[in-house]
């Protein structure tokens, strides 16, 4: 990514005010739909989606239920192929191998392996990529102090409260270095406080990975106070109804949720649900 | 890798005493069922060729043990029941896999297989018997053939129940499908198929019988047959005990593999 450092003033949309960003996008995703075989015709879950993401963005999608939002999260994966249109991932030190980039998946449950230790669970990734077991242990404990699960090492996950195996699975989504970290409602099963502690948490780890994040979410507010944008999906078939930069300065903080600023990006986005 | 294994046996060395703790109904049990079987001896005065009392067993039992006979025989059994075991577990497991993966396979073969299924393995033992002769082989095929259904039924049971999530996860990390197998596909079926061997080990028991009873000169199953030509009825009971026990411990060890390996999920038997 050395060449894209530098800025061009023509490309910066409304998308990228007030930050300034390499110029090509790590992800461009174009008319892309997907249409599942049901029988009659085939159930549309997108239609004609198009965005770009850049580098070390941090991204919220919105949306009403079954508009396709896991769907888009899934297509970007890799897990389900498109129906129409393509997804094209530019980042010239992809790590995934031929071109694909690495990817750090978080579901919406934490879908980690009962059979496997927390460390066991966040050294998953480097296992598969063949890393040895005592270099993928010693990066998982500094995970595991990231996410604060010092002690928790040797346990089960059956021993873990939902919202510290959460945060397993970001370690994890973490561990392999990933040019990209997708997020499927990560604190959907969790409630308002440990909501957003875990919000709060995860932008310290993005500020301190610089990481590429896209985000599902159900709440306007979580959508505000993380990210740099936020795409809004209308209802099925899925199509982006709104683009909308956040420029609330960052850190961000607890308070600022309570600005007039936010308050206006809030109905803003709540008008375009409507 | 190491730090965790020796963590789980830890795990698993407190359950099994818990239950070595609860041994003594067992033994209570054991004792008066003897006592039963000793008063019942006694009041009927029945000969011995009908029901020999416990000493009478017991004394045959030193005697068979002290020539030999009975561990020659025991041995003879135990191996057809553990490779007909290891082969009928190897057989279930592959053609598991492949039906679990392939629908296609599935149609093309889950017909015979529900039909093999109607047919008892003692009808079928007289054949094999014929075909491949008197010897060890025959009775180990009987055992595989028979150990064979039960344990494929939970291989694929097993291998159907992944969770979906844990695969969308492997796909996201760009696992192959060595790797899906290795890492989540037999960590995941395992607890189901033990249960499937578990199953498997005690019908193996019962299928070298049967194949020693239609035709053989060893086993324990041919034990029972001279016990029964000859009168000697305690030889029968010394027989069938041992059968017992050899199905008990084959159980027991199964048990003991699964609190080993499973010992994540000890919650469940609790
Ligand atoms: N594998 C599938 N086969 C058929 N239809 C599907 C499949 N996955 C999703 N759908 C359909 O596609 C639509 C979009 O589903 P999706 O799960 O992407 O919605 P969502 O926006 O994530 O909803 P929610 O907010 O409730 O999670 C739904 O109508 C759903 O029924
Ligand atoms: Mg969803």
């Amino acid at each position: 990514m050395t060449s894209s450092l530098e800025r061009s003033p023509s490309l910066i949309s409304e998308a990228t005010i007030g930050k300034q960003k390499p110029h090509e996008p790590i992800l461009t995703v174009r008319d892309l739909s997907v249409v599942f075989p049901d029988g009659n015709g085939g159930l549309e879950a997108l239609r004609g989606v198009t965005f770009s993401v850049w580098p070390r963005e941090f991204v919220c999608v919105l949306g009403p239920s079954g508009s396709g939002k896991s769907t888009l999260l899934r297509v970007l994966a890799g897990l389900l192929p498109p129906t129409r249109g393509e997804v094209r991932f530019r980042c010239a030190d992809a790590k995934g191998g031929n071109g694909l980039p690495r990817i750090g998946f978080v579901f919406q449950q934490a879908n980690l392996m009962p059979w496997r230790t927390v460390l066991e669970n966040i050294t998953l990734p480097l296992e598969l990529a063949g890393v040895n077991n005592g270099a993928a242990r010693a990066r998982a404990r500094k995970l595991i102090d990231l996410v604060g699960l010092q002690g928790f090492e040797e346990n089960w996950p059956r021993d873990l409260s939902g919202g510290m195996a959460q945060r397993v699975a970001i370690a994890r989504a973490l561990i392999h270095d990933p040019d990209i970290l997708l997020l499927d409602e990560p604190f959907g099963s969790l409630d308002a406080l440990t909501r957003e502690r875990m919000g709060a948490e995860l932008l310290r780890i993005w500020q301190a990975h610089q990481k590429t994040v896209i985000m599902v979410t159900h709440s306007i507010s979580e959508a505000l106070f993380l990210a740099d944008r936020v795409l809004l999906l209308s209802a099925r078939p899925g199509r982006i109804k709104l683009d909308m930069a956040v420029d609330l300065p960052r850190p961000r903080r607890e308070e600022m949720r309570y600005t007039a600023k936010f308050g206006k990006l809030a109905r803003r986005l709540k008008e375009a649900i409507e | 890798m190491q730090i965790n294994l020796v963590n789980k046996v830890n795990n698993a060395v407190p359950h099994r005493l818990r239950r070595r703790g609860s041994l003594w109904p067992v033994l209570l049990s054991v004792f008066l069922a003897l006592l039963a079987w000793d008063m019942t001896s006694r009041l009927t005065n029945l000969p011995a060729f009908i029901l020999p009392s416990p000493l009478q067993v017991g004394e045959r039992f030193l005697r068979a043990l002290s020539d030999g006979s009975l561990l020659r025989h025991t041995w003879v059994t135990f191996q057809e029941v553990v490779l007909g075991l290891i082969f009928g577990v190897t057989f279930a497991v592959f053609l598991g896999y492949l039906l679990a993966k392939s629908p296609w396979f599935e149609r093309l073969v889950s017909p015979y297989l529900v039909a093999s299924q109607a047919v008892p393995i003692v009808a079928i033992a007289p054949l094999l018997v014929i075909w491949f002769g008197p010897g060890m082989l025959s009775k180990v095929l009987i055992c595989a053939l028979i150990v064979f259904f039960p344990v494929l039924v939970n291989t694929v049971v097993g291998l159907r129940a992944v969770p979906a999530s844990l695969r969308d996860l492997m796909r996201s990390l760009r696992a192959s499908h060595w790797q899906v197998l290795r890492y989540l596909e037999i960590p995941a079926t395992l607890p189901i198929f033990l249960g499937g061997l578990r199953i498997g080990a005690t019908l193996s028991v019962i299928g070298a019988v049967v194949g020693e009873f239609v035709g053989a000169d060893r086993g324990l199953g041919f034990l029972i047959n001279v016990g029964r030509g000859q009168y000697d009825t305690a030889l029968v009971f010394v027989a069938v005990f041992t059968l017992v026990a050899l199905a008990l411990s084959l159980y027991g060890g199964v048990a003991l593999l699964e609190s080993v390996l499973l010992s994540w999920q000890e919650w469940r038997r609790e």
